[in-house]
Parts: C-alpha cells; structure tokens; sequence
C-alpha cells in the first residue's frame, strides 16, 4: 500500500492507503476527522467539500493518494483559536442549518464562493454557485442568507 | 420576553457541534473490532430464490460469516412489521404479506436484501458478496399500481389476492351520492401524487453489537424514534427482550418520515454480531442503496370530485384512492393513505358530505410509507386543486370561492372524523393575498407576456391533523401503539436542569426549543439546560418525533413534568423558609414568601431538596426530580394559506417560481426563527414534488432515478426565496397552545405550484412534477392556437 503524507489543518499527517482509497474516506477513516461527510456516491450533494491548496474540491471524488503532499484543509480546521470563522458564525446566526448534515460541504463551499467571488455576493450568484451542493432541510433560504452575511465578514 | 424564554429568536444550542464539524452521526461512530456488513440485494424486481450457494463466499479472505434468510429461520429472527391495522370496507384485516429481513423464498423488489457478508473490510466483504451465486427464476414485475388489481397482473404475495391490501372507505357513500346527484355543477379531477424519495442528507446506517458475557444488544441507528424501534425488534422480530436491546440514535442527519420505520438492516446487523461471534457489525447505505431501499412516500392516483350548489357552496366531496404500498407493508405504511388522508379531505371548508375509497396495493416495488406530511399533502392536493379548478369552472375567483366556503366556527366536526377545534382561515388568506399584492396580479401578468413569459398564481389553503395523537382515538382506527409522549425532568442539585425525552430531533433544534421552555418556566438560563434524547438506556419508554408532535405533545409532557417540580419546590421552600406552602409564590426563577422579603432562588430551593436538612423526608421525598406522560385530548390543526406565483418560458416549459407567500397559524410559536426554518424546508420539498421529483421505474420493475444524476432535488438555483407571514389562533388542547410546523410547507406547496401552473397555462392539469418536457407537452394547445 502507498504510503501518504499531506498536511490537514495545519498539522502533517501520513498513512499507508490503497490506491483505490478516497480522500474521504482517508480523512474520516485513517484521520478520524468525521466533520466531512459523504452524502452520496454520484459526487453530487457536497457534503464532502474540502479545499485542497486552497480550493475546493469534493473529496468523494479524488483519490487520496492524488492529494500525497497537499495542504488540506476540512471544516474542524477553520475556527482558530476557539474563535469560529466567519462563515461558520454566519451560519449560526442565520440559522443555516438543520440536521447539519450537509453544513460542512455548505460552509467549505461557502468560503471558496467568496474565494472566487468577492465579499459582496448578490443571492442568484450564490443560489447559481450551490449547484453541487444539496440541502435537504432549510429550502436553502437560510443558507444564502448566510454565505451573503459571512461573505460579508470575511 | 427574555432572550431565551418562550417566543425569543434564540440561535440553536446544537449549531456549534455541526458548524465545527463534531456532530456525531452514526457512521461517525466506530466500535472496537468493528466488522462491515454488505448487503447482497436481488437485481430482479420479482424472482423466485432457487438457491443460494455461499459456500465460496464463506471461505473469502476476511470473512466473518455470510447469513441468508434461511440462517433467519433456522434462528427464529422474525420479519419487521405494519403496526397499524386497516379493515376493509367488508370488515377483513389489511393482508400483509410477510417481510422477512432477507428474502425467504422470494424478492419482491430490485434492492430486496438477500444476504448479508460480514468481513474486516468492505472492500473484502463486496468482493464476498461477488462470489455468492444465487439462482433465480426470474418472474414478470407488477409495477403500475393502477394495474395491480387486474385479473393476471403478477401476484406479489399469495395472502394478498389481487394484489389488494385492503379496500377502504370513510365518510357516508348515500349522503355523499345524494349530493352529488343534486348538484348544480360537478368539477372532476384525475390526480397523480408522484411517488418520492424522501431523501434525508444522512443515508440509513445501523451498528450492531452483541455482548456475549451480558447477553445484550446495541444498536446504533438512523432513528426517528429508538424506543419504538427496540419495541418492535423486541416484541415482533423477537431478537432480544427490551431489557436486553439497547438502542441509541446519535445525531441524526434528517428524517422527514424515513427514519421513523424498522428496517431489516438494523436486525441484520445486530443479528449478525451475535452470529459473528460479538464483533460489532457496522452498516451505511450509500445513495444508490438509500433510493433502493428506504420507504418512499406519495404514489397516489386519485380521481376526485366536488358537488356545489347554484350558490357557490361546496355540498360534496368524493375521492377513489389507489395507493401504492410497494413490495412490502412498512411500519406505519397502512395509516398514511387512510387515516392521515382521507380524514383531511374537508380542507378549511364547510363539507356536509365527503365520501372516500381508498384501495391499497402491492406493487414489485420499494415500500412506500410516511414521507413529511404522510397522507396530509395527498388530501391537500386533491382538495385544493378541486377548490381552484371548481372556481374556475364557476367563474368565481378561487379566493372569494374558498372564502364562501370556508370553516368559521369552532369546533367544527367534519364528516370525516375530525374535529377542528380553533382556526381563522380568512384571516390567513387575507393577509397571504396583501402580502403577494394578489391585487396587482394581472399587471404583472401582463408584464410578463411583454416578456414572451406565462404567469401565473395559485393558492394552496391547506389544513393538517398534527400532533399526533390521542391513544385511545388512535387504537380504535387500527393503531397498535398509544401516541402520548414521555418526559423526565432532572434538576441537579446546583440547580441546571436535565430534560431526557422521548421526543427525538433530527433537525428540528429540540436542544434549543425545548430548553427555552425550561428557561421559560423555571426561570433559568437555557445554557443551564441539557435536553438528553435518542438512548433508550438513558430515557425512559418515548414515542419518538414524527407527525410535526415534538411541540405539542412533546413538550406538554415537559411542561406537565415541570409543574410536578414547581408543585414540589414549592413545598421544599415553604419549610426551609418556615411559611405556609399556599403563601409560597414562584416568578422569574426565585421562590417568595407572600407579605415578607424571604425569596429562594431556584438553584437554592434545588440544593436544599437534596441536602434535605430542612424538610420532614417522611413527608416530602428528597431531590427534584419528576416524570409525566401526555396523551393529547385531540389532533392540532395547523392551517394557512400559501401563494405561489410563478412564470413560464413558453419556448422551454421552464417554470420559474418568482415570488412565494405562506402564511401560517401554528398557535403558539416557541422559537420563530426555528419556526421559519421549518417553513421553508418544507416549501422546499413540496416545489420538490410539483416541480422536478419522482421516483420512476420501468416496466421491468428497475429503478430509473438510483441516484442524484436522475432524481431531481431541488437544487438552491431551483426556489425562491420566500416571504412568511403567521396568524395565532391558539390550540386549545394543549396548555402550550402550540400546533406543530413541520410538515405544513410541504403540505401546501405542490397544490400552489399546480394551481399556479395550470393557470399560467390555462390547462386543467399538468403531471408532476412539472418538468419542462411536461409543460411543454401541456402546451400544445397553444402552440396549436398560434399556427
């Protein structure tokens, strides 16, 4: 098995895997970081949205052995210091989740829309941007809402 | 108000977990020593099992044990079961066939499970499962309900003939037929009510784990309600006394009806651990699986009918079911098209006669029971499409016409079994119809012709029965089970509180909800508050969440517990303070003494019951601590009215949704923010149903929409934002005078879609869900009259 090593939140990690092995499956498996999650197996809901040097990318769908040597970062690893991120604060504050199932993949999207975007998000270009990303519980209001506010904050 | 009392926009206690990533699902959990289970499924929608060979399976690198159903028998393992028994319009019992946890004899449907491998890995466990060679004979699928009952149509199961599960009716049939042979115009409508996907985020997931020095069970799951599932693996499947099963639902990642129901998987894997000699056996449905295999919802096909009088007012309402039960009789499946349904088919309105038939069948498909709303959109969408196409047909504008017939005094006892008890239809209407400028309509419609698009608007008056439900009312329509609520309520002796309840959250924020209740009563910050649910080891017997009756039946439990501790406290305080207990006043947190400055704060009155220093314990018990069960005096009638207004592109038959109005009366509202939240979650899944979902199969009985490159979810681009408004009128059959939300959004909007739509387009109906190819198909008319 090829052995890997990349660096996750800020902290070098390594391990053997199989060639066959998904980044999701390396990160919840052999990381134990649960955060990211798998919605399904078609790399169309998002859940799994991770930033690989800096952008993001659905982890369902990259072998984790193609990310040997990347910088990846994953929802536990953008509050620092005990203080949350924006994006993460603005999905609180505007009630962006439910179940928070899919709240991970929305927040990771969420900053790399404003990444490519700008700050000052209008709602169609984030309701366009969500493509890849599906909630089955708030009807996306709140989240729109919410990227706009955290975007804002950012 | 204060900040976290009842009423206050307080932001979720639990949203930190889950915006950090440190929710704990149930794949999240990891037991030592685990095992994977991997489900073999059958390819065919209808087959005999010849045969199984599992020999060279058993003997693959990594295997633990390989089970098949015949290993069920040998092992006593019982089939999952309907608990909710219909009768017949002749009085036979519903014929449900059995449904073994993997497939005896038998597979009713492409994904029916018929083995099971246990291995180290999945990756071992798949390549297992490739070398068990299974020998079918292969028979013809029955696969339109429509069909079913035919003479010659593939039999499902030998104890149902004709693939009937029942044949049901309510309401009075001569009264009803009187109506309609009196009636000045008869409006008649074919309906579809698209079979769906419930689709929560989290697909299904279950570990099993056998204790062998204990004999005793865990089960991890994917639940809605983990005492009803320990009840029935007890009590129907056999696996375990309930003293012996433990049954932990963690986090769960959305439900919306689907987790409420027993699956095999979940016996499976608890089964298998103790087959696999105590190694915890771990399973998560991929999306592929959870399209197979998890109980859908709908599938109705209705014709229906509306007398009125030369005056504009209804006289009659009539309706002939078919409902497509699937391959098997999930859970709750019997009561979702009879008594969540037909028992609604009086919407907001004066009705003297309705009369319902509703023919439940077994196709060579997934199961179908509740999905949010569960019967209640079904009748609404019948009703409100009846209402609108009537207004049409008279000439009437579909908002004067509901009016004229609308419900204006309480209780109002309908021909079909409910009884509302308090509402205000017109008020809701009204405000929903300034709130969209019903008025300015047809500017904007011809504004949007200038732009070569068709708009249309369409309201959706809908009303539900939530809260579900008083027991004995309940068993006497064929439920096996009493739906009244448990609750617990612990204060420590520092004074912050535990609630452990049998209500369940999956979304729904009860964490923050029902902590504000506590904060609300006991005057307590809600930060001081645990609410502990989903662990049958740590909360005593619960009916679990579903039916939108967390709020009404949940917490009236909760605040039942809560008046047994303030009943108590009161007594603890009147000694410690030396007053008479009747002089003893409890606000805003603090116990006082009528006429004196002596005040205990809460926490102080909590630490004395337990020092018990203070009190005569022959007389008052030490500690605070109570419990109350609440089994609700009626249903709750959550009612509004929801505009959708929309435009289509009548060169594509793309439909946009431009503008969304819902105005609901839930009574009391704990938290309006969370409130909201419900609202548009559930619009969401409704303009999901009308406008771009549907479970489809081939006439093969294969499933053409396994996964989400082919079942339409609503994807953000797809909605609208939308605009809420709310009237109260308070429920009167809890002292909350809370009605319930959650189902409300997906009970109204696909009625409001259509009505809008069939406007838009001046057709009478449009299937749903309305894809462009639909809509433009329903547009041939005018491409006709434009030639």
């Amino acid at each position: 098995m090829p052995a890997i090593s990349m660096t996750v939140n800020g902290e070098k990690v390594c391990g053997d895997v199989e060639g066959r092995t998904l980044l999701v499956d390396f990160i919840r498996g052999n990381l134990g970081k649960t955060g990211t999650h798998v919605g399904c197996d078609t790399s169309q809901c998002g859940a799994c949205v991770v930033h690989v040097d800096g952008k993001a990318i659905k982890s369902c769908t990259a072998l984790a052995v193609a990310c040997d040597g990347a910088t990846v970062n994953t929802v536990e690893g953008l509050a620092t210091n005990g203080k949350l991120h924006p994006m993460q604060e603005a999905f609180r504050e505007h009630h962006g989740l439910q179940c928070g199932f899919c709240t991970p993949g929305m927040i990771m999207a969420g900053i790399d829309i404003v990444k490519r975007k700008g700050k000052k998000l209008k709602e169609e270009t984030i309701r366009e941007e969500l493509e890849g990303n599906i909630c089955r519980c708030t009807g996306y209001h709140n989240i729109v809402k919410a990227i706009q506010a955290g975007a804002a904050k950012m | 108000m204060s900040d976290t009392g009842i009423g206050a926009r307080m932001l979720r206690k639990e949203d930190h977990r889950f915006i950090t990533g440190k929710g704990r699902y149930t794949d999240d959990i990891n037991l030592p020593g685990q095992a994977v289970g991997y489900f073999l499924r059958s390819p065919h929608a209808h087959a005999e099992i010849k045969k199984i060979d599992i020999k060279k399976a058993e003997k693959a690198p990594g295997v633990l044990c390989v089970l098949t159903g015949e290993d069920a028998a040998a092992d006593n393992i019982g089939g999952v079961i309907c608990g909710w028994m219909i009768h017949s319009k002749d009085g036979s019992p519903m014929k449900a066939g059995p449904h073994p946890v993997l497939a005896q004899g038998k597979v009713r449907h492409v994904g029916d499970q018929v083995a099971v491998v246990v291995a180290h890995t999945m990756a071992q466990a798949k390549a297992a499962a490739e070398m068990i060679n299974v020998t079918y004979k292969v028979l013809d699928a029955n696969v339109d309900p429509v069909a079913s009952q035919k003479r010659g149509t593939p039999q499902v199961h030998d104890v149902a003939s004709k693939n009937t599960v029942f044949e049901w009716e309510l309401g009075d049939k001569a009264a009803t037929e009187a109506a309609f042979a009196s009636a000045a115009h008869i409006t008649s409508l074919d309906l579809v009510n698209n079979r769906l996907a419930p689709n929560a985020m989290e697909p299904r997931a279950a570990i099993g784990s056998y204790d062998e020095g204990e004999d005793h069970y865990t089960l991890y799951t994917t639940s809605q309600n983990p005492h009803v599932a320990r009840l029935v693996i007890s009590a129907f499947v056999g696996l375990a006394p309930e003293h012996k099963l433990r049954v932990i639902a963690p986090d769960v990642g959305g439900g919306f009806g689907s987790k409420i129901f027993i699956y095999a998987e979940e016996v499976v894997c608890l089964w298998a651990s103790k087959r696999a000699g105590g190694v915890p056996v771990k399973w998560v449905a991929d999306r592929s699986e959870a399209f197979l295999t998890d109980a859908n919802g709908r599938d109705h096909v209705t014709k229906a009918e509306l007398a009125t009088d030369s005056n504009g007012r209804i006289t009659g309402l009539r309706a002939k079911t078919i409902a497509n039960m699937g391959a098997y009789l999930s859970t709750f499946a019997s009561s979702v098209p009879t008594y969540l349904y037909a028992t609604l088919l009086s919407g907001q309105y004066n009705i003297p006669a309705i009369y319902a038939e509703v023919d439940a069948v077994y196709t060579n498909t997934s199961p179908v029971d509740a999905y949010r709303g569960a019967g209640r959109p079904e009748a609404t969408y019948v009703v409100e499409r009846l209402m609108e196409t009537a207004a049409r047909e008279l000439g009437m504008d579909p908002a004067d016409f509901r009016a004229k017939n609308f419900v204006n005094s309480f209780p109002h006892q309908t021909p079909v079994i409910m009884c509302y008890d308090a509402g205000d239809y017109g008020a809701s209407q009204k405000k929903a119809m300034e709130m969209i400028d019903y008025a300015g309509f047809e500017k904007r419609k011809a504004a949007s012709a200038r732009k070569g698009k068709l708009r249309g608007i369409g309201f959706s008056n809908y009303i539900e029965a939530c809260g579900i439900a008083p027991s004995a009312a309940v068993g006497s329509l064929g439920a096996g089970v009493g739906l009244w609520e448990s609750a617990e309520v612990r204060v420590n002796p520092v004074g912050t509180v535990e609630i452990l309840t049998g209500s369940h959250s999956h979304g729904q924020g009860h964490e923050t909800t029902f902590a504000q209740l506590v904060s609300d009563r006991l005057g307590i910050p809600a930060d001081q508050v645990a609410i502990v649910h989903g662990d049958t080891d740590k909360v005593q017997f619960g009916m679990g969440t579903y039916g939108s009756r967390s709020g009404a039946v949940g917490m009236t439990a909760i605040s039942k517990a809560l008046d047994k501790i303030e009943a108590k406290a009161k007594k603890v305080a009147a000694h410690v303070m030396e007053a008479s207990e009747s002089d003893v006043e409890f606000k805003d947190g603090s116990f006082s003494v009528k006429g004196t400055d002596k005040k205990m704060a809460f926490g102080e009155v909590a630490l004395s019951a337990y020092v018990a220093h203070k009190f005569p314990t022959s007389e008052i018990e030490p500690g605070l601590k109570e419990g109350a069960f609440h089994d609700p005096t009626n249903f709750t009638f959550p009612a509004g009215c929801h505009i959708c207004e929309l435009e289509v592109d009548a060169d594509t038959g793309v439909t946009e949704i431009v503008d969304w109005v819902a105005v609901d009366d839930f009574g009391n509202v704990i938290n309006p923010m969370i409130v909201e939240g419900q609202v548009h979650g559930g619009i969401a899944q409704g303009i999901g149903q009308a406008l771009t979902e549907a479970v489809v199969y081939d006439e093969g009985g294969q499933l053409l929409t396994g996964s989400y490159m082919d079942y339409c979810m609503p994807r953000a681009d797809n909605l609208p934002s939308f605009k809420l408004g709310f009237t109260k009128t308070e429920c009167p059959s809890n002292p909350l005078g809370i009605k319930g939300c959650g189902e409300a959004g997906a009970i109204a909007a696909p009625a409001a879609v259509m009505n809008a739509l069939t406007s838009a387009l001046g057709v009478k109906d449009v299937p749903m869900p309305a894809t462009p190819q639909n809509v433009w198909n329903a547009m041939a008319h005018l491409r006709e009259a434009a030639e």
